[in-house]
């Protein structure tokens, strides 16, 4: 697994929950050491044996913790690069959506050998959307759940989202879009303020 | 001459970044993102050359509509401030009454999104100018990333190549650390004198008091030597109870006798363990570097180890300089 995945886990726990959580999250996954490197490549097993150890000891179901993972990545000031990243995909919440097809090929744009798993949307008409996450990840679903949510608030959009469970091993979304603009939502220059 | 209402709308929306020139070169039209840049300065109706500076070509050699450009691309940038360059292409369009100039930021454009406070819907459908904005910014992450990992491994590295050349115990330099300072004085030509010293009845303290005491004594002598040379000498543990002292740039005989003596004596001051107390001294052979045709190493050594022995053989506790008379002396030597 890419050390990014494993370090947006390790930056979310440890800012959400404190270090030491984060400390015993690592012991608790028998883990001999307790940073990941970004740019480092792991074993796939690393990433079940933390997100189990992750949600034993924060006591709450895997999902729940994935979601709210999905949620700190987009609105958690820590990583406001992600937020920008997938903000360049539409000026509205649909064209965002729609971008999801191409994320993949973003992610391996901006870094070669991350390989996320594809994502298809499905556009019914009305506002409504099923959004199918295809195999490679475990849990994929439940952190593109809680991403998709906090990306709805931060466009400033009423969507309902649900996780529909499927008899294969992909993972679907419904979303709903209620109203486009709900809200003023969060504003997104293309000049970013940095450097 | 009528302004085709269609092309307006067209060409606002393919090239947002458009200007239309009549024939006297005033602007008839331009496209929404252009206006955005001067929403506060207009520039509907005023001379094309008024409010935009040609780079390439200069625009003291072309027509004010520009039509002898045609087909060409130009550099220009805004005569006011900010100055942002822009580069451009220039088409005659009798049609649409005529001449079009596309403008574009080119470089310039990661400045120009913050100057202007730019969102996507400020380009075209097709422009890639977003794409190539996200892959900045995405690339420039994964640039950071990967520069606090090499700044990581770096400090790793250096640590490691710390330890490399340290001794655990007393955090003397060690053999492969002393190797390479001798070389390189040697390949400078750099004069030094160095010291071989070995413990006396080290052993028997390790016998009667065990390893702890041991490594007490050790540390206790790495701290002596440390305290009786310069900051630049170098101080290495080379075996169990075997030292090297160098002294870059110092070949004076009476200095290093002199230095030798207050190793022996402080060295011969008991040494409290726990309740214990450990009795050791040492024995020092000196060689210099000078009196050397060609300083060898090996060579140096051997004869420090000679002087060492003649210092051991004469009731240890002392110090003897190395000469070639010593070599006389050597069946006396125990192996």
């Amino acid at each position: 697994m890419h050390g990014l995945i494993n370090a947006a886990i390790q930056s979310f726990v440890s800012h959400t929950y404190g270090r030491s959580k984060w400390v015993r999250v690592m012991q608790r996954a028998d883990m001999e050491f307790t940073d990941f490197e970004a740019m480092l490549i792991y074993e796939d097993d690393d990433t079940r044996r933390v997100l189990d150890a992750a949600a034993g000891e924060l006591g709450r179901p895997r999902a729940e913790v994935l979601e709210d993972l999905g949620t700190y990545l987009v609105s958690n000031p820590n990583v406001e690069s992600l937020r920008r990243l997938l903000r360049f995909g539409g000026v509205t919440y649909v064209e965002f959506l729609h971008s999801l097809d191409e994320l993949p090929d973003r992610a391996r744009l901006a870094v070669s050998d991350l390989d996320l798993p594809a994502l298809e949307l499905h556009d019914h008409g009305d506002a409504q959307f099923n959004l199918i996450c295809h195999p490679g990840i475990p849990g994929y679903g439940s952190v593109m759940l809680g991403i998709l949510r906090a990306m709805a608030d931060d466009y400033g959009a009423l969507a309902i989202l649900d996780h529909i469970t499927r008899p294969d091993r992909a993972e679907e979304i419904s979303i709903s879009l209620v109203e486009a603009s709900f809200s003023e939502g969060r504003s997104f220059q293309l000049g970013a303020r940095t450097g | 001459m009528r302004w085709a209402a269609a092309w307006s709308d067209v060409l606002n929306m393919l090239c947002p970044m458009h200007v239309m020139l009549d024939a006297q070169g005033i602007i008839r039209n331009l496209g929404p993102t252009l206006g955005k840049l001067r929403a506060d300065r207009p520039m509907l109706g005023q001379p094309f050359l008024d409010r935009f500076d040609l780079v390439q070509p200069s625009s003291a050699e072309i027509a004010p509509d520009l039509s002898d450009l045609h087909g060409r691309k130009i550099r220009l940038r805004f005569a006011d401030h900010p100055q942002t360059a822009l580069k451009g292409q220039v088409v005659l369009a009798p049609a649409a009454g005529g001449t079009i100039v596309n403008l574009a930021f080119g470089i310039s454009i990661l400045e120009a999104v913050q100057d202007y406070a730019l969102t996507s819907a400020d380009f075209a459908a097709t422009d890639p100018t977003t794409e190539m904005l996200f892959l900045v910014e995405a690339k420039s992450a994964a640039m950071e990333a990967s520069r606090r990992l090499n700044l990581r491994l770096e400090g790793a590295r250096i640590a490691a190549e710390e330890q490399a050349y340290t001794d655990t115990l007393t955090g003397l330099k060690n053999r492969r650390a002393l190797d390479l300072v001798l070389a390189r004085l040697v390949e400078a030509r750099v004069p030094f004198g160095m010291m071989h010293v070995d413990l006396d009845h080290f052993k028997s303290v390790n016998d009667t008091l065990g390893h702890g005491a041991g490594d007490h004594v050790l540390q206790h002598v790495a701290r002596v030597m440390i305290d009786v040379t310069r900051r630049d000498d170098t101080v290495a543990r080379i075996g169990g109870d075997e030292f090297v002292l160098v002294f870059e740039g110092l070949t004076n005989r009476k200095r290093l006798s002199s230095i030798a003596d207050r190793l022996i004596d402080r060295l011969q001051a008991p040494i409290p363990y726990g309740a214990q107390i450990c009795r050791v001294s040492c024995s020092v052979g000196t060689v210099l570097s000078i009196d050397y045709a060609t300083p060898e190493i090996a060579r140096m050594f051997d004869d420090a180890d000679v002087a060492l022995y003649a210092s051991k053989n004469a009731g240890r506790a002392r110090h003897t300089p190395y000469s070639h008379t010593l070599r006389g002396d050597q069946a006396l030597r125990p192996i």
